[in-house]
């Protein structure tokens, strides 16, 4: 970036400045510094802002990277952007000083005779190809994968899926989304029929009450909720922070209510119980909009290899589902989860005031479960009985981690069961893709394979012989590292890995891919609200780097599959986003043209007819209605959404005698997932510089245990050895440790348990048994 | 080399006062909020010893209610 000292200063006072700024923010929601942000750029330089959406979280913030001399040499908030309306928080406002990392990869890297060797690019490609080709031609077709990312863009998941799914023909494609999002997917699709939330972020602007679930929001949707701060202080909104630890998000909320691990399925029962008991339910709206399902029970938790579950839904009425709600009153509910019945009173009056408008956030909490799917739609049950729903200011909210898990992983389908349009199981959707992407019908394979989990299971074990993961870390961020780790390192699986900088997965590649970073190439994302965000390539990428979607091309080009993929590398994102665009035309889930998401800052689908849909659902807001009522679930053949009957189940794994301890594991505000880019930005590096294992003082004094200490925390799976944490950052209840997991030096994947909930498979990382002793 | 920033809260009614207090120091830049009563410092000296000394003087101004500081870089790293 910049080179002399002066300007090195001038630079760094300048951050400085901006993480002062973006400290003033979080306490002082709307602050404004707007105009003083741009006076105090370098003078002299002839900034040439250009606009795009953050790298880093689901939130989908506007950035403006100022360019300078084809470098980037400042960002700030997109003014013009309805997300955060010029505000970033530390993250954003730092992102693009990771680029200028000395490690940075910037040229292919082949592993001979046990050592990396610089390869130009078009080799690499080539080997890369020839060891695919090879291995489908020697052990068959769903002997490889590809494992990619909910921070891919939409071009990269796109052909990604053509040349796993249409192209190759095999479903081997799973992408790190199923490990934050999936339970969010299937909450959506068993209760609606249609993924993604209903609602937008403008609910913020209109909702009495924000009730957050397992969601620290402080810490891990920043711009979001300082938005929500604003409104408590405007207009007295509340915010009711219902979680298993005390965080930040807690501090700044007018109340928070803690429960036991894994009882967040009893208390959301008992509030409906107590919501049909006052008798606040809106009787009409469930006639008219809601069916009752309860599916089976006992469903396992996913610990075995090739573990197989397939729900039977069975249809209930309302007295049934009233009967199952006996076991779950206030009264009994409280005996285990912690919550007092006053509290689960408390919870349900909100919900029941057909005066009050309120909006549900969860995240990684909710869905991070083994029984994700089913609190998902325990939720959408409480907003579906009092039908407190698809309204401004009234709605379950489900957010997104990354910045395209919606809009690459979700909508263009880079799970194994997907498709761009619909799943792999339902033969018109294969035929559409078929149609599309200029393939044979019976290329697309009618089953899936592997999820995420299942996917390095099959690597450990030898099914998959060649894996090549984009944009994600997996030996950091899948759980269990301990088993796949040693897996990956296998001479039995040939491991292709792109990315941006050296981690730990890279380290057991045979071959390293030098990936362009976000502003290196251009590119959409698509936020948690249904925004889809373009951006045009800001600066030249150094090396050999290369976008992943052109890497992607040049491979299936050398497989034989060039007249699928004839796209041109200076337009190929134009060109694969109207061809993807296909996919949904129509007016539940129509697309924005490019040339309208080039001036926009982020348009939400379904667009029809020039607008934005902001509710779904809702027949005042979404032309898709055509039931000729207020409401259509139309995402089901009848209409109507289901409420489900969902029961409490234990989790797999509780504290006992010999691990004591729940262990629960998450985010800092500073670091961005395995912290490959921001533990390289100097600014958060040095303000989270390490993980560490955060105690509760009393548990910390039972064990005399003090700030800073080394603790070896283990579980029957490994170990991990950090630094004590007391009276800090948060505050986990007695009898549990919270670690975060951004930190490659300190494994704490080796420690956390490979459950995952059987419908949505994705993982439990909030919930395991571990002892602590003093290392 | 020392960089460092910090908001630096007024007492009172005495935001103005503060801003100009902290205009006359040197080493020091301010960026006020517009709309709120916070001021954003950066103070920039040459080594740990000046630094110090800014310390003091920062710390006698009367309008001044409290600082704290948000980030520090050493630029000779």
């Amino acid at each position: 970036m910049c080179i002399t000292p002066t300007n090195r200063r001038s630079f760094i006072k300048k951050m400085a400045a901006t993480a002062a700024m973006t400290a003033a923010a979080t306490m002082f929601p709307g602050i404004v510094f707007a105009i003083e942000q741009e006076a105090n750029l370098p003078s002299g330089n002839d900034l040439d802002w250009k606009k795009g959406p953050c790298r880093f979280c689901g939130v989908g913030c506007g950035i403006l990277v100022g360019v300078d001399k084809g470098k980037a040499v400042a960002v700030k908030g997109d003014p013009n952007s309805s997300v955060n309306k010029g505000l970033l928080c530390v993250k954003g406002y730092h992102q693009t000083m990771c680029i200028q990392a000395k490690d940075r990869l910037t040229h292919a890297l082949v592993k001979k005779n046990g050592s990396y060797v610089r390869t130009p690019i078009n080799e690499a490609l080539d080997i890369v190809a020839n060891k695919m080709k090879e291995t489908i031609e020697k052990h068959g077709k769903d002997s490889v994968a590809m494992y990619t990312s909910g921070q891919s863009t939409i071009p990269e998941g796109y052909v990604a899926s053509k040349l796993m799914k249409g192209a190759i023909g095999t479903n081997n494609l799973d992408c790190n989304a199923r490990l934050c999002m999936a339970s969010a997917v299937t909450g959506f699709l068993t209760t609606f029929g249609a993924d993604e939330p209903m609602g937008c972020y403008e609910d913020i602007d209109y909702a009495d009450y924000f009730i957050t679930w397992g969601n620290n929001m402080a810490e891990m949707h920043p711009v979001l909720f300082s938005r929500m701060l604003e409104e408590k202080n405007r207009r007295g909104a509340k915010i009711i922070d219902f979680a298993t630890r005390t965080t930040r998000s807690s501090s700044a909320s007018d109340k928070s209510i803690l429960f036991e691990p894994q009882t967040d399925l009893a208390v959301a029962n008992a509030i409906c119980h107590e919501i049909i008991n006052k008798g606040w339910v809106n009787k009409s709206f469930v006639e008219k909009h809601c069916n009752f399902s309860k599916g089976l029970t006992n469903i396992g938790y996913g610990l075995e290899d090739k573990f197989k579950f397939t729900d039977k839904p069975e249809k209930i009425d309302f007295e049934a589902y009233k009967k199952f709600l006996e076991d779950y009153t206030p009264e009994k509910v409280a005996k285990y989860s912690g919550v007092s019945v006053k509290d689960i009173k408390y919870l349900a009056t909100i919900y029941g005031d057909p005066n009050k408008k309120v909006v549900s956030y969860w995240c990684m909490g909710m869905n991070q479960h083994t029984r994700g799917t089913w609190i998902n739609n325990l939720v959408y049950n409480i907003h579906l009985l009092t039908g407190k729903i698809s309204q401004p200011g009234n709605g379950p909210f489900s957010l997104t981690g990354q910045p395209s898990a919606c809009g690459t992983a979700r909508e263009v389908g880079t799970f194994t069961h997907k498709l761009p349009k619909g799943v792999v199981t339902n033969e018109k959707h294969r035929r559409l893709a078929a149609k599309i992407w200029k393939v044979p019908y019976g290329r697309i394979p009618a089953k899936p394979t592997y999820h995420a989990t299942e996917m390095f299971r099959a690597v450990d074990r030898g099914d998959i012989k060649f894996i090549w993961t984009q944009v994600t870390n997996p030996l950091v961020s899948l759980p269990k590292t301990s088993r796949y780790r040693p897996a990956m390192e296998k001479d039995s699986c040939f491991v292709v890995v792109s990315d941006v900088f050296p981690t730990p997965t890279s380290d057991v590649a045979d071959v390293i891919l030098p990936a362009s970073w976000h502003i290196e190439k251009s590119g959409l994302y698509g936020n948690s609200e249904r925004r889809t965000q373009h951006w045009d390539k800001m600066v030249e990428g150094p090396g050999e780097t290369t976008p992943d979607a052109w890497m992607t091309i040049e491979v299936a080009k050398r497989m034989g599959f060039g007249d699928l993929f004839p796209y041109s590398e200076e337009n190929h994102v134009e060109e694969i986003y109207n061809e993807y665009r296909q996919f949904h035309e129509g007016a539940k889930h129509g697309m924005a043209p490019l040339d309208v998401l080039k001036k926009q800052s982020g348009v939400i689908w379904p667009y029809v007819d020039g607008k934005s849909t902001q509710w779904r659902f809702n027949a005042k807001y979404d032309p898709a209605c055509s039931n000729g009522e207020d409401f259509h679930f139309y995402g089901k053949p009848d209409g109507k959404a289901v409420i489900w009957q969902r029961p409490f189940e234990p989790a797999p794994e509780a504290p006992d005698d010999e691990y004591p301890f729940w262990l629960n594991t998450g985010r800092v505000i500073e670091h961005w997932h395995t912290g490959s880019m921001t533990r390289r930005i100097p600014v958060l590096h040095k303000a989270m510089p390490s993980a560490y294992v955060e105690f509760h003082p009393e548990d910390a004094k039972m064990l005399s245990i003090g700030n800073g200490e080394k603790i070896k925390v283990t579980s029957r799976r490994g170990s991990c050895i950090l630094p004590a944490s007391i009276n800090e950052r948060g505050l986990p209840t007695q009898g549990q440790v919270f670690v975060p997991f951004f930190d490659e030096n300190m494994m704490i994947n080796d420690v956390t348990l490979d459950a995952f909930c059987p419908i949505s498979k994705e993982p439990d990382y909030k919930k395991c048994a571990v002892r602590v002793e003093k290392a | 080399m020392p960089i460092k920033s910090y908001l630096a809260h007024p007492q009172e009614g005495k935001k103005e006062d503060l801003l100009m207090a902290l205009s006359k120091i040197n080493h020091c830049e301010v960026i006020p909020a517009q709309n709120k009563d916070v001021i954003v410092l950066v103070t920039d000296t040459e080594s740990e010893i000046e630094e110090n000394i800014l310390k003091e003087k920062l710390e006698a101004i009367e309008s001044l209610k409290l600082f704290s500081m948000v980030s520090g870089f050493d630029t000779q790293n």
